[in-house]
């Protein structure tokens, strides 16, 4: 038997401002549940090279249309939302599982730990999933979300944002993130959006208007790609099973 | 590759406290490990936080690739979790439950002496980015020697391993601490 040789090396991935810190004490969650040990570089071994396949089996009808999945049309400002889901050297990553939540227009979260008093909409529920095609390609039909209230500091506002949990060709691959609107003036002022060092990395979480996609007289559209880790020519390309 | 074209990858945000809106559909809701089935573990535990506190609104993802059977994936067809992999949300109590087939290394895929393990990824409120995390268990003699939990400084590997949980066969217990004494180990990837 041969025994890996591994490097014990700490690292820290968020030198580079691309990515979050976990302690962040302007977004006062992260303080009592961020570790503060120092993290340890995992290898590729098997486990980190593979990941779960994700089949169309998961998926229902209107389950990227979340518009259609009451009686009645949701309240709000209809929109597409879509665009490419890549890997580090821009080719597409085929197959992922593309999940979102989001709150309503009024910028409520149909969630029962949701106090905010604006009103609930009977037809909109906000969740809602689809797979990547062959070309990385994604899209969903909402209603724009409203920024919201929360209670991290006196008169704190969400901007708004749809909420997106990708996984790609491995574990490692694994992202939550948000998706952010553009032109949104919340954005500067909201902690967990500037939890993002880097100034470009944040503007690569805000969508851009996409007037080629959007339908004159009926709906704008908003263009998001989203970039996750690994290559296709590494290992983080292997499935399983 | 040129520097051009390389693309960086998007930046994490927190789950937040809503997630069961998008997540709900594919949840384990399992309580307990079928009678009629083997081959299945069940992974129970709790998920802390610096105080000791329960997190009662973490999602928990545990990835196994050591178990893929051969033959078709039925799983694909269904809306049910792929082999290896589960998820699943704490209660109010910041208790999980996941009931999944067990951890096992191929022996021609294991010329490292991998011992059994699954990767684990904790998303919640207040954490920007989900950490990762590896679960072992303590009946598997191969713990000893395993490349991995051997990087991890002795006095912390306890915090790697499920013990067993003697109310019912297959049972394991493991709890997450985020912070504070008896921190969980994380790693970096």
């Amino acid at each position: 038997m041969r025994k890996e040789k591994i490097d014990p090396t700490m690292v820290d991935l968020a030198q580079t401002g691309t990515q979050p810190e976990y302690h962040f004490p302007p977004y006062l969650s992260s303080i009592a549940r961020s570790p503060r040990m120092p993290l340890i570089r995992l290898p590729e071994t098997l486990t980190e090279k593979t990941g779960p396949v994700f089949g169309q089996g998961l998926m229902q009808d209107r389950d990227n249309d979340l518009t259609a999945q009451h009686e009645g049309d949701p309240i709000g400002e209809r929109i597409y939302v879509h665009g490419r889901v890549l890997d580090e050297d821009g080719r597409p990553v085929r197959g992922a599982l593309v999940e979102v939540w989001q709150a309503n227009a009024a910028g409520r979260y149909r969630h029962k730990v949701d106090t905010y008093n604006a009103p609930l909409d009977p037809n909109f529920s906000g969740g809602g999933r689809t797979l990547t095609d062959e070309d990385g390609y994604y899209c969903f039909k909402t209603v724009k979300p409203g920024p919201y209230p929360w209670g991290n500091h006196y008169n704190a506002w969400r901007p708004a944002h749809i909420h997106f949990s990708l996984f790609g060709a491995g574990i490692l691959s694994r992202l939550v993130t948000q998706m952010y609107f553009p032109g949104d003036p919340l954005q500067p002022l909201d902690p967990i959006f500037n939890s993002i060092p880097d100034a470009n990395a944040r503007q690569r979480l805000v969508s851009q208007l996409d007037m080629d996609r959007s339908e004159p007289n009926y709906m704008l559209a908003y263009a998001w790609d989203i970039v996750l880790r690994g290559r296709s020519d590494t290992p983080f390309e292997e499935r399983h099973p | 590759m040129s520097l051009e074209s390389s693309r960086i990858p998007a930046g994490s945000q927190t789950v937040g406290p809503y997630f069961r809106i998008g997540l709900e559909y594919l949840l384990d809701r399992t309580p307990s490990i079928p009678p009629d089935t083997s081959g299945m573990i069940q992974l129970r535990g709790r998920v802390l936080d610096r105080d000791g506190a329960p997190v009662p609104d973490a999602m928990l993802e545990f990835w196994s690739a050591t178990t893929a059977p051969s033959g078709p994936d039925k799983h694909l067809e269904s809306r049910s979790f792929p082999i290896g992999f589960r998820r699943a949300p704490t209660d109010a109590d910041g208790v999980y439950s996941v009931v999944i087939e067990r951890p096992s290394m191929k022996p021609h895929e294991n010329e490292n002496a991998h011992a059994s393990h699954m990767l684990v990824m904790v998303f919640a409120r207040g954490l920007l980015r989900h950490l990762i995390s590896r679960v072992y268990f303590e009946d598997d003699p191969a713990n000893q020697g395993d490349p991995v939990l051997m990087m991890v400084p002795e006095e912390r590997r306890t915090t790697l391993i499920a013990q067993s949980d003697p109310s019912a066969v297959g049972a394991y217990r493991w709890d997450i601490t985020l912070q504070g004494p008896g921190e969980t180990v994380f790693f970096a990837w």
